[in-house]
């Protein structure tokens, strides 16, 4: 059987992968920028448009980053007004379980539903790190190993909270003065490790019932977390036989839940290059990743990895002879040098030595290389192979340029998987629900997860 | 000079049968088309603002806990996102939603309102909420009980130094929020392709808020916002909410019975600004009244929704039923108490609404205090407030 594919935009975010030196790249909080991307999206029939949160600015050495994009909006505010400007785009955000509570984030998420007609969408990510909790009133410092208790207990207290509300607990009856239904609004009372509340639901049932829940944990606990709570999994695995891994064993993991595998839709995040011919297209590759890694980029790579200061260095010359400082971090709220760093150094020095790479040409070397290149034939060929194949259900487009880095993607490729059958050409309902082919939630007041 | 006129939103209007009367859209309270319909309205008015009511608890005509009622309207949606929802359908009008100080973070507020304000490009308000309600405390199970609310004359000192603390809290918040929309200077980003670098990160800066009650590090995530410092209003009642407003907002709502009443809440207003040291400028102290607005018998129209909900309208603001001409002359008289002008909460939506707009704002105009075209400044600019520049930028 064919596959439908399932297409989201994910908007430019706060590393490298987004290009502001290009005179083409525009503003990064403008909302016009928010406004293209999401119209380019619906015009290409895609499922969602994302937007992913970082609620501390990036550091390194003891200061702010200053050598990538900074600076987002709100995500909800944002999408919330991205709902007057689109029809049936779904609405993503994502939104931290540490920093927020059930009651606020679950009342946001269900005005951004009824705002939208029913496009809501939440990313539900977990932070540990002492470093944002210092821009929170209640600090929020979490122990790693606390993290999927948390965050899976707080999307539980949010499912009780719109559980709370009846889907006909507003009957607005004029001629029996009733504006509740009896019994429509229910007493909520959640007692467990992380939350202790009680009290009534101050909003009312979204027309999904529940937003789409997203994951993107990766860690077996994340897979597990997935299989059992989440709709969508932004997945990193975007090459074919890791994607074809990954997706074989979420999947599996899902009847130990009662769950289908079409009910949990896989995506990987993934970057693409066009061109009129494949060699175009190899050409343009590597020239978006030479602006991906400036030279002072490529410096501060190698310093997060080294554990101290390489300003000294010529980004044009050879790798630093200096033993790397195994004991400290330079950076901070950065999610990508969290791995071995003493194995990574030796990797890179024989990398370097073998192909006689520059600190930048060695930087450039090891930055992740678009997923798809091609002309558009080649690249909707591959999507679709992809999908077929069971290494995802579709993908989240990262575009490189802030606000036009989907436009040819819609206008070239699009199509031509419209065209082999397997991409929508129109919306079929008015839900992102209806878009991921998810069955609508029914009310359980006594749910786990 | 023009009045300042600025419409409160909240649910289907201020009377709870409102909902209930002719003409009414209950089942539309919760459609974003209800909101776009009854903001585009005051925009053709060319009111100042509208605000936009919220609170983390469901409504109740009881202080301190649900009233268990399913004959008046419960549930509400987040102001802030009503607030976004609207801004790319309209383009002048002020969006002045309310979020709280007493359970929400300090930073969602301010990276939430200054996101507003892009959006808007440079509409965006916020009115500060302190929550004193015990119930709301369980919905977040963060802070010790809070003791029964009691606004009785012979109330205990104790009630009173728990509000106290709820204020002095707020005005951290405020204070938090406001160095945030500073923590970015306007030109903090630069480009430099030559060196590699987006931002300027010495225009960046740590607000390092320490205070009795929590600490916030900074810099915000959001840019510095086309006002700067989105206008800050504050509704209040006595003493320690008139120092609060007059420590850090821009507006402040008060609720005069008459005219007398009105001059003598502005100079206990004038007073509280003496008492905190607050610097230029003054608050710009806007009026509310609940309004019922006919062409004849408003009271009447009234006097059924109150004989619907069983029982006579009760507000903390005085309730106004007449011809828009009849408000007219009414605003126009209490101004002269040294008012910049009203915020009116209509009694029924959208029927009050449009009185408003299509029957006071002609009086109001005819008398020549009332504008006839929009500014074409931003909502601070409306309100005869400059746009501050940072705190942290360097005088240069």
């Amino acid at each position: 059987m064919t596959k439908q594919i399932h297409l989201a935009a994910h908007f430019p975010g706060v590393n490298n992968t987004t290009v502001w030196s290009d005179p083409a790249s525009g503003s990064q909080i403008d909302f016009d920028s928010f406004r293209h991307l999401a119209q380019t999206a619906e015009r290409g029939k895609f499922d969602f448009f994302f937007l992913a949160e970082g609620l501390r600015l990036r550091e390194a050495k003891g200061r702010i980053h200053d050598l990538d994009v900074v600076g987002r909006p709100e995500s909800l505010t944002v999408l919330s007004a991205l709902a007057a400007v689109t029809t049936h785009l779904g609405l993503a955000a994502t939104v931290n379980s540490t920093f927020n509570e059930p009651y606020e984030v679950a009342r946001r998420l269900a005005t951004l539903d009824h705002l939208s007609g029913g496009r809501a969408a939440w990313n539900v990510v977990t932070s540990f790190d002492a470093f944002t909790g210092e821009n929170f009133r209640r600090g929020g410092f979490l122990a790693e190993a606390d993290r999927y208790t948390r965050a899976k207990e707080f999307l539980q207290t949010a499912r009780e909270l719109w559980d709370s509300w009846a889907p006909d607990a507003v009957a607005a009856d004029r001629e029996s003065g009733r504006f509740l239904r009896p019994g429509g609004v229910a007493p909520f009372r959640h007692q467990g490790r992380h939350f202790d509340i009680a009290g009534l639901f101050t909003t009312p049932r979204g027309p999904q019932g529940h937003p789409v829940i997203i994951q993107a944990g990766d860690s077996a606990e994340g897979r597990e977390f997935a299989a059992s709570s989440a709709d969508v999994i932004f997945s990193r695995h975007s090459k074919l036989e890791e994607g074809r891994a990954f997706y074989r064993d979420v999947k599996r993991r899902l009847a130990a839940y009662g769950r289908r595998p079409e009910d949990l839709k896989i995506l990987p995040a993934v970057t693409y290059v066009l061109g009129d011919t494949e060699a175009e297209a190899r050409e343009r590759a590597v020239e978006i990743r030479r602006a991906q890694v400036s030279p002072q980029t490529a410096i501060y790579f190698l310093e997060a990895v080294w554990g101290r200061d390489l300003s000294g260095y010529d980004p044009d010359g050879p790798l630093p002879d200096v033993e790397p400082n195994l004991d400290e971090g330079v950076t901070k709220g950065h999610a990508a040098f969290r791995r071995d760093r003493g194995e990574v150094v030796a990797k890179w020095r024989a990398l370097a030595e073998e192909k006689n790479l520059s600190i930048r040409e060695l930087a450039i070397e090891v930055s992740a290389p678009q997923t798809f290149i091609g002309t558009p034939r080649a690249v909707a060929d591959e999507i679709d192979r992809f999908v077929q194949t069971d290494a995802a259900d579709g993908f989240i487009f990262v575009p490189h340029l802030t606000p036009g880095g989907l436009d040819d993607l819609v206008g070239k490729v699009v199509p031509l998987l419209q065209e082999k059958g397997v991409f929508r050409a129109d919306y079929t309902g008015p839900t992102l629900r209806d878009h991921l082919g998810l069955s609508p939630r029914t009310p359980n007041r006594t749910e786990e997860i | 000079m023009t009045l300042h006129l600025a419409v409160a939103l909240d649910g289907a209007g201020w009377h709870p049968a409102a909902w209930r009367a002719e003409g009414a859209r209950p089942d539309r309270l919760f459609t974003p088309g209800y909101w776009a319909e009854l903001v585009a309205e005051a925009e053709r008015g060319l009111l100042d603002f509208v605000t936009f009511e919220d609170a983390l608890g469901l409504q109740s005509s009881h202080l301190n806990e649900p009233d268990g009622r399913l004959d008046q309207v419960r549930g509400r949606l987040d102001a802030v996102l009503i607030a976004s929802r609207v801004a790319p359908l309209t383009s002048r009008i002020g969006l002045v939603p309310t979020a709280g100080t007493t359970h929400t973070e300090p930073f969602h507020v301010a990276i939430g309102i200054a996101s507003l304000d892009h959006i808007s490009r440079g509409r965006a308000g916020w009115r500060p909420q302190v929550s004193g309600r015990p119930d709301q405390v369980a919905h977040f199970g963060r802070r010790p009980p809070f003791p029964p609310q009691d606004y009785s004359p012979d109330r205990d000192g104790a009630f009173g130094e728990h509000v106290r603390d709820l204020f002095a809290e707020a005005a951290d918040v405020v204070e938090v929020v406001r160095r945030l929309w500073d923590s970015w200077e306007d030109d903090a980003e630069i480009r430099d392709v030559a060196t590699g670098r987006f931002i300027d990160r010495d225009k960046l800066h740590y607000i390092d808020f320490s205070g009795d009650r929590f600490s916030v590090k900074g810099p915000s995530i959001t840019p510095r916002s086309p006002q700067g410092q989105p206008l800050v209003t504050s509704l209040a009642h006595d003493t320690v909410p008139y120092e609060f407003a007059a420590k850090g907002a821009d507006v402040v709502y008060v609720t005069p019975r008459d005219r007398e009443d009105a001059t003598a809440i502005v100079e206990r207003v004038r007073a509280a600004e003496a008492a905190v040291g607050r610097t230029e400028p003054p608050l710009r102290i806007l009026a509310d009244l609940v309004v019922f607005l006919d062409a004849r018998d408003a009271a009447g129209r009234k006097a059924r929704l109150d004989d619907l909900d069983g029982a006579e309208l009760e507000s903390d603001a005085r309730v106004f039923t007449g011809t828009p001409g009849e408000l007219a002359a009414l605003l126009l008289d209490w101004r002269n108490a040294g008012l910049a002008g009203f915020r009116l909460r209509p009694g029924v939506l959208p029927h009050d609404l449009a009185a408003i707009t299509r029957g006071l704002v002609p009086e109001l105009r005819a008398a020549g205090a009332f504008r006839t075209a929009y500014d074409t400044g931003d909502l601070r600019g409306r309100l005869g407030l400059a746009r501050p520049a940072s705190r942290y930028a360097k005088a240069s």
